[in-house]
């Protein structure tokens, strides 16, 4: 009797767990053991090549295009956690006082968050794009007599990495805000009624209170940025188009890449764990890092 | 003065102890921040609203960064009623004539109707799958007991905290041998995968206020679990529901890379996968491609208008506040 009332109640979770096994735990097991091995993902499992760490040791000491493509998703990264992050504290400052407008202003900040990456990198190379210098960007700067600053902004190598993160940007601010708005809303008015009452000024009061009470909020926006950005290459796909992007190159593209047109299995997998373990370790850096400046403050 | 001053302080500090999730150290901080004199009187009283011009130059910020989200959009829109002739050209917003034909072409020639149903079947199948599932097991977590309950649910809660780039390769040789690439089924179950984790987490919270009087009465009227999950914890969480079905909508909507994965022939393809097909072999045509970004765009964007209340809930709870 007993047995059957357990095997009943798992039977609820049967289906979320069946489907999880096979589609996550699985292929989480798996891509371990494929990266020991060198494989090109037509034959047989098999009749692949053990190689034990060679993978590893190549991406170590020899594939400079993954570092390449590491560094400047890392670039991305970095102005998507300073640019991206401070606009959309300010906006979340603005618009948590009582102002006019700011559930209008709340609603219109979300639409970039919510469009597919493939529209918004489709959408701002149009704007943006080297098609016989016809584009919005470079006729404004013309018109503006700004004759020398007028370029093809997705294939210039000076330019194409600041205008993807940009563009990253401006997809992904509207995210950061909507979380660091509802985190100020958690903070209990009294703390600011009191402040006031014993005469503190407005930069005492963000200092003090706002910021302190503020940073697990920020830590969680800072590692998920990371996790989201060093992570993201759909939008650099649609924005730069190709299947190699060039000098905006990121580390996921690279392991389509080498899965695809190099038919490298295992060294594909090796890709996948190495930047993963690269995530864990600078997620745990700003959670060190933020932890610090708030001891600092 | 000195009396309402007094009685704020106090009930501050009632406030204060009540808010237990504030740590010690924090208290300290603030409280020491409260015993600084305010270095100028002049700014201390007014918080933000400081006169006129700093509210003028919020408001000026605001709305500069408001268009900066909306034009490209509308640029977008506008941009499919021109020609291929005009597009270059005449670089005002709106178009002298508009040309709907760009989407009775793109629609049936280019064969974005089939796309979008495709897209439809997907996020119908995947999302209504999840509530199921979803809620079925959120309700198990919740309501029942049984051997390694916590454990199980601690797997799915770390997969959504564990990154895992590049799982779409063992994925790939997975669905093969399975003989799932390629079929919409392989794709439905990996999204079904990746969208069950959080729902299941925000089922599983959500049911966790269910008053246990609720349940009681229904087993004493004889019904089974079954039963209970389908005429009590559902409609109870009615709420939750909503936010899991917008929240996968969008997901599923706007996936691209399992698209890519798992898809070889257009004939299954979703519209963002689709999207990048059409450019490759339409390098320039932008009012055609223009008018198909439209067409992907605009379930989103009424989606969100209209139940953006349930999206704004479901970023919140994804990361806990």
């Amino acid at each position: 009797m007993k047995l059957r009332q357990v095997l009943e109640d798992y039977t609820f979770i049967l289906p979320a767990v069946g489907i999880f096994i096979i589609f996550y735990i699985v292929p989480f097991f798996f891509i371990f053991r494929l990266s020991l091995f060198e494989w090109d993902g037509i034959g047989r499992l098999s009749s692949a090549t053990f190689v034990g760490l060679a993978n590893f040791k190549e991406i170590i000491f020899r594939d400079s295009n993954w570092w390449r493509s590491v560094s400047n998703a890392g670039w991305i990264t970095f102005i998507a956690l300073t640019f991206q992050n401070s606009l959309a504290f300010l906006l979340a400052l603005a618009c948590s006082k009582r102002i006019v407008l700011r559930g209008v202003y709340r609603i219109i900040f979300f639409i970039p968050p919510i469009l597919s990456e493939v529209v918004v990198g489709m959408v701002w190379r149009f704007i943006i794009n080297d098609v016989d210098g016809a584009n919005i960007v470079n006729q404004v700067l013309a018109y503006l007599g700004l004759h020398q600053f007028v370029r093809a902004w997705l294939s210039d190598p000076n330019t194409a990495l600041n205008v993807v993160a940009l563009v990253h940007s401006w997809k992904g601010f509207g995210w950061a805000f909507l979380i660091f708005l509802a985190g100020l809303q958690t903070i209990p008015r009294e703390f600011y009624e009191s402040a006031r009452v014993d005469g503190a000024n407005s930069w005492q009061v963000f200092k003090n209170i706002t910021f302190p009470l503020l940073v697990p909020v920020i830590i969680l926006v800072a590692i998920l940025t990371i996790l989201g950005t060093m992570q993201s290459f759909v939008l650099i796909i649609s924005l730069v188009g190709g299947e190699l992007a060039g000098y905006t190159s990121v580390p996921v593209l690279r392991i389509l890449w080498v899965m695809r047109n190099s038919s490298r299995f295992g060294y594909a997998c090796a890709l996948g764990i190495n930047l993963g373990i690269i995530l864990v370790v600078a997620s745990f850096i700003q959670y060190k890092f933020f932890k610090k400046v708030r001891d600092l403050i | 003065m000195e009396i309402n001053s007094w009685l704020k302080k106090y009930t501050f500090t009632l406030h204060h102890q009540k808010a237990k999730d504030v740590n010690p150290q924090m208290k300290r901080k603030i409280l020491k921040g409260h015993a600084q004199k305010p270095s100028s009187p002049f700014l201390g009283r007014a918080g933000l609203s400081r006169g006129a011009g700093f509210t003028a130059i919020i408001h000026l910020f605001l709305l500069v960064v408001a268009v900066s989200c909306i034009y490209p959009l509308l640029w977008m829109v506008f941009s499919s009623f021109k020609t291929q002739q005009t597009i270059f050209t005449n670089l005002s917003l709106i178009p002298e004539r508009f040309h709907f034909e760009n989407y009775y072409r793109v629609l049936t020639q280019e064969n974005f109707g089939r796309y979008f149903l495709n897209s439809i079947f997907y996020t119908g199948s995947v999302v209504f799958s999840i509530i199921i599932i979803a809620s079925l097991a959120g309700y198990a977590f919740s309501r029942l007991n049984f051997p390694a309950k916590n454990l199980i649910f601690i797997i799915f809660i770390g997969a959504m905290m564990i990154p895992t780039p590049g799982n779409f390769v063992p994925l790939y040789v997975l669905l093969n041998k399975l003989h799932l690439r390629n079929t919409p089924l392989g794709y439905i179950l990996c999204m079904i995968s990746g969208g069950l984790p959080l729902s299941i987490f925000l089922f599983k919270t959500f049911l966790d206020k269910m008053p246990q009087e609720l349940e009681d009465i229904a087993r004493i009227d004889g019904c089974s679990k079954l039963r209970i999950w389908w005429n009590i914890a559902l409609p109870f969480a009615k709420p939750i529901l909503g936010v899991v079905a917008i929240f996968n909508t969008l997901n599923v909507w706007n996936e691209y890379l399992l698209a890519l994965v798992v898809f070889d022939s257009k004939y299954f393809m979703p519209l963002q996968r689709a999207l990048v097909v059409f450019r490759g072999e339409h390098l320039t045509n932008y009012p055609l491609l223009m008018a198909a970004l439209t067409i992907t765009t605009l379930p989103v964007i009424v989606i969100y208008l209209l139940f953006q209340k349930y999206i704004v809930r479901g970023i919140t709870a994804e990361v806990g506040l």
